[in-house]
């Protein structure tokens, strides 16, 4: 073989190897496009034989029905409203708790610190039954209360701002402290703004975690009213003539805000997880 | 708790008044910073690991009062439960299944995406996509796709395979279980193992080429063993979650046909929140977390056959 089509042999092999998983992709892509597909369909023909892999007429109003009809809209609210709330409160208690385990002496710290890693071992649905128990308790069920504050104080939080708050030179606080500048004032003024990478991780994670949680809400929240998106999503799903065009505008709706932070921060997801791929290979 | 208990410890200790006073206030200052995160945690965390244990020695069903039963839920449980052992065999067998193919096709997809020259990060997004979106959105969707005359029927029928309806079926409806859970899940390992192959110095591999290593001895010889270690990472954090799998199941098949596709996590919601046997779903709850930690274990314990930490 010459050297100019030993290239060009390569080349073609290039090409084929991505086209291939092009294929892939699309395939994998697939269940998206059905959801979308039935979601903008009359419901007979959702499951009409044979199957129709496009609409015959696009009723993208199917959105907005199941935005007022279903009452999804409502969902969506409940949704961002707990995930924000539990993303708030997340970062807060973490970033205290990160600073005092990252700056401040006290007697056992590192046995503390201990504690709160192994915390992070207990699977949740092991915590669920006496979970429901104390917020049951607090007469808290079919609260927002009930369902924020239970999963609002996870120990990862804390661990992941003291690891980068050890990486903030300690000379950037000191000058403030000789001024006389309270620990709070410092980790507020000086702290959290240098931590924004870290902030916006742990909030990115937080909240698409609840988001996406379903069988805390299912349990807590028991009027219809209070739904989040998934556990509104499951209401629908037995009753007697399924509107499964409306269903599937819903889960559509469900997972926008996800899809839409993948692709926006696919850089900063990326990071995280290869910190997370050279923390198991070092 | 321990941390104010240690801190009298510390200032009864003879010091110069001075060092004392500022360490006294650090201290107090700490306590500050960690008390919203402490009380969140011993309420919603420590007292609920004990009240756990407590609970699964009671037969407490939510109304009236909670009754000690010493250890007959347990008993009840591995001998008078007809539901126990095909729900124990259920999530094992889901587990087995799905980690060794989660493992395999990341793997596979993570080594494809670092073959490409370019897009790399878009095919990367692609596969992590279902990772950030609701499981039970997930399952819904799918759920559409396996309905009887569905699209997977019209594809089987096209393709003149003859085989019943997925999620009706005694043997099929796990294996859907299992497909769904595969979409859901394999993203985040691709993503993972893909990274680490990132991480992979290009001398050794350019190295290995000169000494004339095959691309396929490559990717055995030097890419997986440096790989391992976070292969065992995705591995063993795969292996925890498959064990508490749920939220596919509650939407799909509600543990059915029968009991086919009733697992651990099935079997916890449906005692604790159907039938309110807060006492004995408890008792389920631990056996759950024995083998997360059993399975953990024997991980770790293999690990040592095929995982090369650099020294």
């Amino acid at each position: 073989m010459t050297a100019k089509s030993r290239s060009r042999f390569s080349l073609a092999l290039d090409i084929l190897n991505h086209g291939g998983l092009l294929i892939v992709a699309l395939l994998f892509l697939f269940p998206f496009f059905w959801m979308v597909s039935n979601a903008v369909r009359g419901n007979a023909e959702v499951l009409a034989i044979p199957v129709r892999i496009l609409p015959n007429v696009f009723e993208w109003d199917n959105f907005g029905k199941a935005w007022t009809q279903l009452p999804f809209g409502r969902f969506f609210f409940n949704s961002l409203f707990i995930s924000s709330s539990v993303t708030v409160i997340t970062v807060i208690v973490s970033c205290l708790s990160g600073y005092a385990f990252a700056r401040l002496k006290f007697p056992g710290r590192e046995t503390l610190l201990m504690a709160y890693l192994g915390t992070l071992m207990v699977p949740a649905i092991m915590l669920i039954i006496p979970l429901f128990l104390i917020v049951n308790s607090l007469g808290m069920v079919n609260t927002f209360q009930g369902v924020i504050l239970p999963v609002a104080f996870g120990t990862f939080g804390a661990f992941l701002m003291r690891q980068f708050f050890l990486s903030i030179p300690m000379e950037l606080e000191e000058a403030a402290r000789i001024d006389g500048a309270s620990r709070l004032r410092i980790l507020v003024s000086i702290i959290v703004p240098l931590s924004m990478p870290a902030i916006g991780l742990l909030s990115l994670f937080t909240f698409i975690g609840q988001w996406n949680n379903f069988l805390w809400p299912l349990i807590v929240m028991t009027g219809s009213e209070n739904a989040t998106l998934p556990v509104g999503l499951t209401y629908f799903q037995t009753q007697s003539g399924t509107q499964w065009n409306f269903i599937m505008a819903g889960a559509a709706l469900s997972m926008l805000p996800g899809v839409f932070l993948a692709i926006l921060l696919q850089k900063l997801i990326y990071n995280s997880i290869a910190l997370n791929a050279g923390m198991g290979g070092r | 708790m321990a941390a104010i208990e240690d801190m009298t410890e510390v200032t009864s200790r003879p010091r110069s008044r001075w060092g004392n006073r500022l360490e006294r206030r650090e201290a107090r200052t700490a306590l500050f910073f960690l008390l919203p995160g402490l009380i969140g945690m011993v309420l919603f965390l420590v007292v609920p690991i004990i009240a756990s244990v407590v609970l699964s020695f009671t037969n407490w069903k939510l109304l009236g009062t909670p009754e000690f039963v010493g250890f007959s839920n347990y008993v009840r449980l591995f001998t008078a439960d007809p539901q126990f052992w095909p729900v124990l065999r259920n999530t094992l067998f889901f587990t087995a299944e799905y980690l060794v193919l989660n493992i395999v096709i990341s793997l596979g997809l993570a080594v494809w995406i670092s073959s490409l020259k370019m897009g790399q990060r878009w095919f990367r997004v692609v596969f992590f996509l279902p990772t950030f979106t609701p499981g039970i959105a997930v399952a819904i969707v799918w759920m559409l796709i396996f309905a009887p005359d569905g699209f997977f029927d019209f594809l089987m029928r096209s393709i003149s395979v003859q085989i019943p309806s997925m999620l009706t079926d005694q043997t099929l409806a796990m294996q859907a279980v299992v497909i769904v859970s595969l979409w859901a899940g394999v993203g985040y390992n691709t993503v993972l193992f893909n990274a680490a192959l990132d991480m992979v110095p290009q001398s050794y591999l350019e190295a290995a080429r000169i000494d004339g290593a095959n691309a396929w001895q490559r990717f055995w010889k030097i890419r997986l063993p440096l790989i391992s270690p976070t292969l065992f990472f995705g591995t063993v954090m795969t292996a925890i979650t498959s064990l508490q799998v749920f939220d596919q199941i509650y939407v799909m098949t509600r543990g059915g046909p029968g009991n086919a596709t009733a697992t651990l996590g099935y079997a916890i919601y449906q005692r604790g929140f159907q039938n309110f046997q807060m006492g004995y779903a408890s008792t389920i709850a631990w056996v759950m977390f024995a083998m997360i930690m059993a399975l953990t274990a024997v991980q770790f314990w293999l690990q040592r056959k095929w995982v090369h930490y650099d020294s």
